[in-house]
């Protein structure tokens, strides 16, 4: 069952974005644009999904995998909850970041930690489809078809990309499916994202 | 002989005169702080007094850097914090750039293995070395995992975030463009440490001057940035400038509008030179006793004083324009050493003030009227010429005895007015009294805004819960702030508290140090241990060479001292929580209050208490400054009320000693509390709560004005129309160089002298109107109503 029909026939929440172009015609590659890929991320309004992440460092033999749940509801709401192998929870809410672990809260400002933004910019944004807000603080690319898409994100500031050198992001349709992350250092990590319905 | 004995008094005068001025030549005279720092009653405020006088927090500079971009104000920062570097005056500067950062971070991490309280036997067996590296690689799995990966090499076991933990709760301030900056941006912001203690005000004032020169020298300044500073010492500094040209200032004004009416009613320098003396005696007089009563004249005493010059005169005007003969004369003097005597009642309650400041005006105040009423009394009679006729003008003396006659037509508006202002004070009784202390602060309400601004930017804690404690030595000092910190620390993990600020935080007591330096193994028992603990993880121990190293630096350097945080923010943090002092070393441990939903919650100190002296520090204090405080005024509030009570007291007794009837009492003092009711609904109405300040200005009201009741009490009694006349006249002068005195006052910027001057400068006139609107009719005028009270 896709979940994009649902969200469609029961007016479900789906997390990072469905379709809802219902009379989209397929098969239009040839004129596929960012545009039109941020339109169709911006009509998802909230969405719930499941995350798996595995990040591979250098120093270690193996990756280290990690798992929860997301959540977004637009226009810059979004939860990130871990919840193996360690409880933790991140939300982002406009422009404050609280950290939860240990049953211990802080909130700070993302504007005091520009690091911090620049991971979190960039997946925000995508599933806003705000075009603006990303090309404010990436150089944005798109390669593939609409069912098949990948956005590169490449930060501008040079505080960012001494970090990260590349965000990739991928999908279908209005749908992220995964978020890559890739460091100056030459580690990366790598997040698949399914979409859950919520009842 | 007997011409002797005729200028006796005036050669005693002369004497006295000559003699007060040697002692002022002597008298130091002071313009700080402290007249408003009331003297505190325990012996803990009286210590926490003394760290806000001398401590470091007197001794911190915040700057803020306004105007011009983000980028300019940052160069500012960056050029100012270089140039005071360089300076003598300073201990600290401080401007959150990468640099001084870099500074702190590299003092917590380099020492991590000596700073961390995790640090202990176990934590580098093979077990605990498992359980502490796989703690950190399950923190990498998290969303932060990527920023922490850098330290995984070096600090495998974590140490560095133990560390942060115990800085949970306090934010760093915000930056902008590389330097700390307000929250909006707007500001860049510096901490200054300076090196001169802040109760040296001069050498205050020549460090401000030298960050204002350092500023103003920064090469292509843009035109349109600013410099503010803020701080206790920035406070001392401007008060004192700011109450010694008010003292100045308010002398001049008084004394040419005084001056000027006098001129108008007598129209003869002799007399007015003559009304003078009793005045300058007044004031000579209680200069001279409240040196030799208090060791000092502080400024604002003086500034106070100059309100000395409108009633030490009226004396003089009694004299001179009602020109009592042999007849009245009797009647005179008496009403005249009555009006002395309910002035000085109330003046001499003002003796038991617990505020420095008040107490001085008490006796200044006592001390000049008495001698001014001597002076006018025993010389003026002598110096006065018998040709100069007394100052009479018939036609403003019979508007203003028209005016009075009519006066007892409007009581139906006085108790308007008085229903009005009881209405309000029902309304507004939970209000009625400013219960901060600050209200009393001569610093401008502006200033502390800014203060608080910068202070809250800066996040420097508000300095409202404190954990206290003394101990003879540092050593010990640091041995005992770490056992409490221990506790403080569950506490914030059950949520108690958000935080707390502790010296052994950055410096760790020796006997730690030792044993953590002894917890760490020698470099081949760590590899073999280290090998063992890796066995079954993603990390290989051929990566953690830096760690090896780390460790072994640790285990073998000499062990931390202060001088190791020299130019690092948290020597500032360090000298300000642990004080040495004369015979013991003072420790103070901030404690944060949880936020939920960005209000402060209050600590229950109870608690934190019990849980201290159950973790074994019983001789910890906890104390919360706001209640503390609001304590503190609720004592000296009650205080004042005791004293203005018997004060108010002592002037009704003497009423009824003198007027032996408690008719005629009332009838004097109905005046004076119908005046006393209407300034507090008038102050309430304007949006001020009373302050210990207005009360003293309610009692000084009752004083004065109870002079102009008598002396409508006493021409009441019997007199002739020319006698009204003059009674009138002098009575109107006398009240218009009050009000004149106390109305400059009230224009002063210093809030303490602007609170006494509205104050009794609108209850004397309401007392003047007051006491002739229910004064009783006058005998063969027309009208005959009868005052209700005497019925």
């Amino acid at each position: 069952m896709h979940p994009a029909d649902i969200g469609l026939r029961r007016g479900l929440l789906v997390l990072l974005g469905f379709v809802l172009l219902a009379g989209a015609p397929a098969g239009r590659a040839a004129e596929w644009q960012l545009g039109e890929l941020m339109q169709l991320l911006a009509q998802t309004k909230s969405g719930q999904a499941r995350f798996v992440e595995r990040k591979y460092i250098a120093m270690l033999d193996q990756p280290v995998e990690s798992s929860g749940e997301l959540s977004f509801t637009a226009p810059d709401r979004m939860e990130m909850r871990t919840l193996k192998p360690k409880k933790q929870a991140m939300l982002l809410d406009g422009n404050r970041l609280t950290l939860e672990q240990d049953g211990r809260q802080k909130t700070v400002s993302l504007q005091s930690y520009p690091e911090v933004a620049a991971f979190v910019e960039g997946i925000r944004g995508t599933l806003a489809g705000d075009r603006q807000a990303l090309e404010k603080v990436y150089k944005v690319h798109l390669i593939g078809t609409p069912t098949r898409w990948q956005l590169m994100l490449v930060p501008r500031e040079p505080a960012m990309s001494r970090i990260i050198s590349r965000i990739r992001i991928g999908g279908s349709q209005g749908e992220v499916s995964s978020v890559a992350y890739d460091h100056a250092d030459g580690d990366r990590s790598e997040m698949q994202i399914t979409p859950v319905a919520r009842p | 002989m007997t011409r002797l004995r005729g200028h006796l008094p005036t050669l005693l005068w002369l004497a006295a005169l000559l003699a007060c001025a040697i002692v002022i030549a002597r008298t130091t005279f002071v313009a700080d702080l402290s007249a408003f720092m009331p003297r505190a009653p325990s012996e803990r405020q009286q210590m926490l007094m003394d760290q806000f006088k001398d401590g470091i927090i007197a001794r911190l500079i915040v700057v803020g850097i306004e105007g011009g971009d983000a980028t300019e104000r940052a160069r500012l920062s960056q050029a100012l914090s270089t140039a005071l570097r360089q300076q003598d005056g300073f201990v600290g500067v401080q401007n959150g750039s990468a640099s001084d950062l870099a500074l702190d971070r590299a003092y917590v991490f380099d020492n991590r293995y000596l700073l961390s309280p995790a640090v202990d036997a176990q934590r580098f067996t093979e077990a605990g070395l498992r359980r502490a590296i796989g703690t950190t690689l399950d923190d990498l799995s998290g969303s932060a995992g990527m920023l922490l990966k850098q330290l995984l090499p070096r600090d495998p076991t974590g140490e560095t975030r133990e560390l942060l933990a115990q800085f949970e709760g306090s934010e760093p301030p915000p930056s902008t463009e590389g330097v700390w900056s307000t929250r909006d941006g707007a500001r860049a912001l510096l901490l200054l440490q300076t090196r001169a203690d802040g109760s040296d005000i001069d050498a205050q004032a020549r460090t401000l001057d030298a960050v204002r020169s350092a500023f103003a020298a920064i090469p292509q300044r843009q035109t349109d940035t600013r410099l503010l500073m803020t701080g206790n010492s920035v406070f001392s500094v401007s008060s004192r400038a700011l109450i010694e040209s008010e003292v100045h200032r308010l002398a001049a004004a008084s004394l040419v509008l005084v001056v000027g009416l006098l001129l108008l009613v007598y129209r003869s320098p002799l007399l007015l030179g003559l009304s003078l003396l009793p005045m300058l005696s007044g004031t000579l007089a209680g200069i001279t006793a409240v040196s030799l009563g208090f060791g000092q004249v502080h400024g604002i005493t003086l500034g106070f004083g100059t309100t000395m010059i409108g009633e030490a005169v009226d004396y003089a005007i009694y004299l001179f324009v009602q020109r009592p003969g042999p007849d009245t004369a009797r009647l005179f003097w008496r009403t005249l050493w009555l009006g002395l005597l309910t002035s000085v009642a109330g003046f001499l309650a003002l003796l038991g003030s617990g505020f420095p400041g008040l107490a001085q005006l008490g006796l200044y105040s006592t001390v000049g009227l008495v001698a001014a009423v001597l002076v006018t009394r025993f010389v003026l009679p002598r110096l006065m010429p018998r040709h100069v006729p007394a100052p009479d003008l018939p036609r403003t003396g019979d508007l203003l005895l028209r005016l009075m006659r009519q006066a007892p037509r409007l009581r139906w508006l006085l108790l308007v007015l008085l229903l009005g202002a009881l209405v309000v004070l029902a309304q507004q009784t939970d209000r009625l009294w400013n219960r901060s202390i600050s209200a009393l602060n001569p610093v401008s309400r502006v200033d502390q805004q800014l203060h608080d601004e910068l202070r809250r930017d800066l996040g420097a804690s508000d300095l409202r819960y404190l954990a206290v404690l003394a101990a003879p030595d540092q050593e010990q000092a640091l041995q005992q702030a770490e056992r409490a910190a221990g506790v403080l620390q569950a506490l914030s993990r059950t949520g108690t508290i958000a935080g707390y600020s502790a010296p052994s935080q950055v410096l760790p007591s020796l006997a730690s140090q030792r044993a953590r330096q002894a917890a760490l193994p020698e470099p081949a028992q760590l590899r073999r241990r280290l090998d063992a603990a890796l066995a079954g993880t993603p990390l290989r121990p051929e990566r953690l060479q830096g760690f090896l190293a780390d460790v072994e630096r640790s285990r073998t350097r000499a062990l931390l001292a202060r001088g190791d945080l020299d130019g690092t923010a948290s020597a500032l943090l360090f000298d300000s929580l642990l004080v040495p002092r004369e015979r013991d070393v003072l420790v103070l441990m901030p404690l944060r209050a949880p936020i939920v939903d960005t209000t402060e919650q209050d600590i229950d100190i109870e608690r934190v208490d019990a849980a201290l002296k159950a973790g074994g520090s019983a001789d910890i204090t906890v104390i919360d400054l706001l209640a503390e405080t609001n304590a503190l005024f609720d004592s000296y509030l009650h205080e004042a009320l005791v004293f203005s009570g018997l004060g108010c007291l002592a002037i009704l007794a003497l009423l009824l000693l003198m007027l032996r009837s408690v008719t005629r009492m009332l009838r004097v003092a109905l005046p004076l509390v119908c005046a006393v009711v209407c300034v507090i609904g008038a102050l309430l109405l304007s949006g001020t709560s009373l302050t210990i300040l207005h009360l003293v200005g309610l009692l000084l009201v009752i004083a004065i004005g109870s002079n102009y009741a008598l002396f409508f009490d006493s021409a009441n009694t019997g007199a002739s129309a020319q006698e009204q006349r003059r009674t009138s006249i002098s009575l109107v002068t006398a009240n218009l160089t009050i009000v004149g005195s106390f109305g400059m006052l009230a224009l002063s910027s210093v809030p303490v002298l602007a609170i006494l001057g509205t104050t009794v400068g609108l209850g004397t006139v309401l007392a003047l109107v007051f006491s002739a609107v229910l004064a009783r009719p006058q005998p063969g005028a027309e009208r005959h109503a009868p005052v209700k009270l005497s019925a």
